[in-house]
């Protein structure tokens, strides 16, 4: 039942998103926030997500700029991002991880998280250079 | 809160340390000053990202002796054979200039909370607000003959990345085909829940390839595996068939460290090699500040803002505190961005975010390529006010070589954001 109703939101998020501006988001947000079980929590503030946002860094590289072997996620499209989110919740997208991390938002959140990641800067990943242990 | 004259005395008294144009600067904007002591995952995640959430407007000292950072995660692959410790090796200069860190190199021997000076060797700090990330100590009262340097050098614990691990990793490269390789664990809770049967792994990898009539005995002090427990029984029984004894309920209680003998409650045990992961409590500074006051061990704090539970104005990040959450590296950087962002706000006469939530990854090698992972998604629960584990949290059904990809970029995009 549960899988049935995000299949649906999905569904919905998905023909939304293509014909809607992504600042549409967050209203869509609240249409299906309904159905999820994190209803009761209501404000998402933007310093919310940026932290949120932030322990995505580990995989993901600092405002979703990876340094390579995860995709980027900065400046990716919003609406592909929230489809990702909602596929690999529903499982319709398999993954080794993913489904792990997208379980646990809100559909809020996963609106929000795309947001954030649309407006930041394709830039390229700074690597810290190794060195010889000092003994 | 601007820096006043008594601030500017004391670290003017250090100004051998710091250099003088970006202090004077930092007095015309500054909306105080957060001292961050210990450069690890969670201390060099909070010191950047306060600088960057409060853009620049708060002063960040950072106090670390240390001139190297040299990653925990990934260092079992250095006695598996396949990584070296200088991949795992880096310096903090990108972290500084980037992001206008200031560094002292300094040793912290007291902590004045109720005036709010740092003591140091050299010098003293004045704070607004204190972060203390002091990673973990170990408790040699329990093991009192491991408590010397040369014990050390016999019997590592390689706990913490560094000439520990290459010790550790010379003793099975010169251990004969045919050798005993012993280690112990700790009760938990300890620094990386799953690391210790990684570790197990990795042994075994290299000594089915190199020595393959080897064995391994683990003594672990707790009842069962405490992480992955399924995945390594069945990696242990299906790759390494023949080679792990794995005993619960083992504390060691004694070490011979000549004979490299370990004695438990029940028997005597011979090793080639011996490491012992002695049992963890709070880093030193946490026990100097008098912050650890669950069992003398670890630091309760605010979930909202990581500020102890005893002490204002001082916060606790990673392995120090005191909860049911994983002490990782990746849990050591999330909890560092919440306190961040959390002292971000309170500077500023703000309430700090009431619903936290971030994400947990660990991986585990189980060979040269093959990785598995447990993730979670922690939320803050209003009731409980503690983060609990959010639904869909779990472990990989199976090692494989795909993860092991993934656990690689994992430590590049984690390395990049904590210290760039
Ligand atoms: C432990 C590492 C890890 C963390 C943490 C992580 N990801 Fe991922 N991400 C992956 C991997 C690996 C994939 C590829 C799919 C898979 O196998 O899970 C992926 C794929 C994705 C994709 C699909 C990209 C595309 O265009 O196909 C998106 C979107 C994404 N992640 C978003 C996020 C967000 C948002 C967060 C934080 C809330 C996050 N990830 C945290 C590892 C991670």
């Amino acid at each position: 039942m549960d899988q049935f109703k995000q299949m649906i939101n999905c569904k919905n998020v998905h023909k939304f998103y293509r014909l809607t501006h992504r600042y549409l988001l967050v209203f869509v947000g609240f249409f299906v926030f309904s159905l999820n079980v994190y209803a009761d929590e209501v404000q998402i503030s933007s310093s919310h997500i940026q932290t949120l946002a932030a322990s995505c860094a580990a995989c993901h590289g600092s405002q979703g700029n990876s340094v390579g072997g995860t995709s980027v996620l900065a400046g990716l499209d919003a609406s592909h991002l929230v489809l990702q989110m909602m596929s690999f919740r529903n499982g319709s997208r398999s993954s080794t991880v993913m489904h792990r991390h997208a379980k646990g938002l809100t559909v809020e959140e996963i609106n929000a998280l795309a947001v954030y990641f649309s407006e930041q800067k394709r830039v390229s990943a700074l690597i810290p250079p190794s060195q010889l242990l000092e003994q | 809160m601007a820096i006043d004259r008594r601030d500017f005395l004391k670290i003017a008294a250090t100004t051998a340390l710091i250099s003088f144009p970006m202090i004077s600067k930092a007095i015309t904007q500054s909306k105080g000053r957060i001292v961050v002591i210990g450069g690890g995952y969670a201390g060099a995640t909070a010191a950047k990202y306060l600088r960057s959430w409060s853009n620049g407007s708060l002063d960040v000292i950072m106090v670390e002796p240390r001139t190297q950072f040299v990653s925990c995660p990934l260092s079992n692959l250095v006695l598996g054979g396949t990584k070296n410790i200088n991949e795992l090796t880096f310096g903090y200069d990108m972290l500084k200039s980037n992001h206008g860190i200031q560094w002292v190199s300094d040793e912290v021997v007291a902590i004045d909370t109720s005036d709010r000076v740092v003591k140091m060797k050299r010098g003293e700090l004045a704070y607004d607000r204190l972060i203390i990330a002091p990673g973990i100590d170990f408790m040699y009262e329990q093991l009192p003959v491991l408590q010397s340097e040369e014990a050390q050098l016999a019997v590592p614990h390689a706990w913490k990345a560094g000439v520990q691990t290459v010790n550790l990793r010379k003793q099975l490269e010169s251990m004969k085909d045919g050798g005993v390789f012993v280690i112990s664990i700790p009760k938990a809770p300890y620094r990386c829940p799953p690391g210790p049967y990684e570790r197990v792994s990795q042994v075994a990898f290299y000594l089915k390839n190199h020595k393959p009539n080897s064995k391994i005995i683990v003594l672990d002090a707790n009842a069962e595996i405490i992480s992955k427990k399924g995945l390594f029984t069945k990696v242990w029984a299906e790759m390494y068939a023949g080679m792990i004894d794995y005993r619960p309920n083992s504390s060691v209680v004694d070490v011979d460290v000549v004979a490299k003998t370990v004695k438990t409650e029940f028997e005597s045990v011979r090793a080639d090699v011996l490491n012992v992961i002695p049992p963890q409590r709070a880093g030193k500074i946490a026990q100097i500040a008098g912050v650890a006051n669950v069992d003398k061990r670890w630091c309760e704090v605010d979930f909202l803002t990581y500020e102890s539970k005893i002490i204002p104005n001082v916060h606790l990040i990673g392995d120090s505190v005191s909860a049911a959450l994983p002490k990782s590296a990746h849990m050591a950087t999330s909890q560092a961005r919440v306190c961040a962002n959390a002292i971000v706000a309170l500077m500023s006469n703000q309430l700090p975010d009431s619903a936290p939530v971030f994400a947990n990854t660990c991986y585990s090698y189980v060979s040269d390529k093959m990785a598995m992972h447990v993730a979670n998604v922690y939320r803050y629960d209003p009731n409980k006010k503690i983060m609990v584990s959010a639904e869909g949290g779990g472990v990989s059904e199976k090692p494989s070589e795909l993860e092991g990809n993934y656990a690689q970029a994992w430590a590049k995009n984690i390395w990049s954001d904590v210290l760039t």
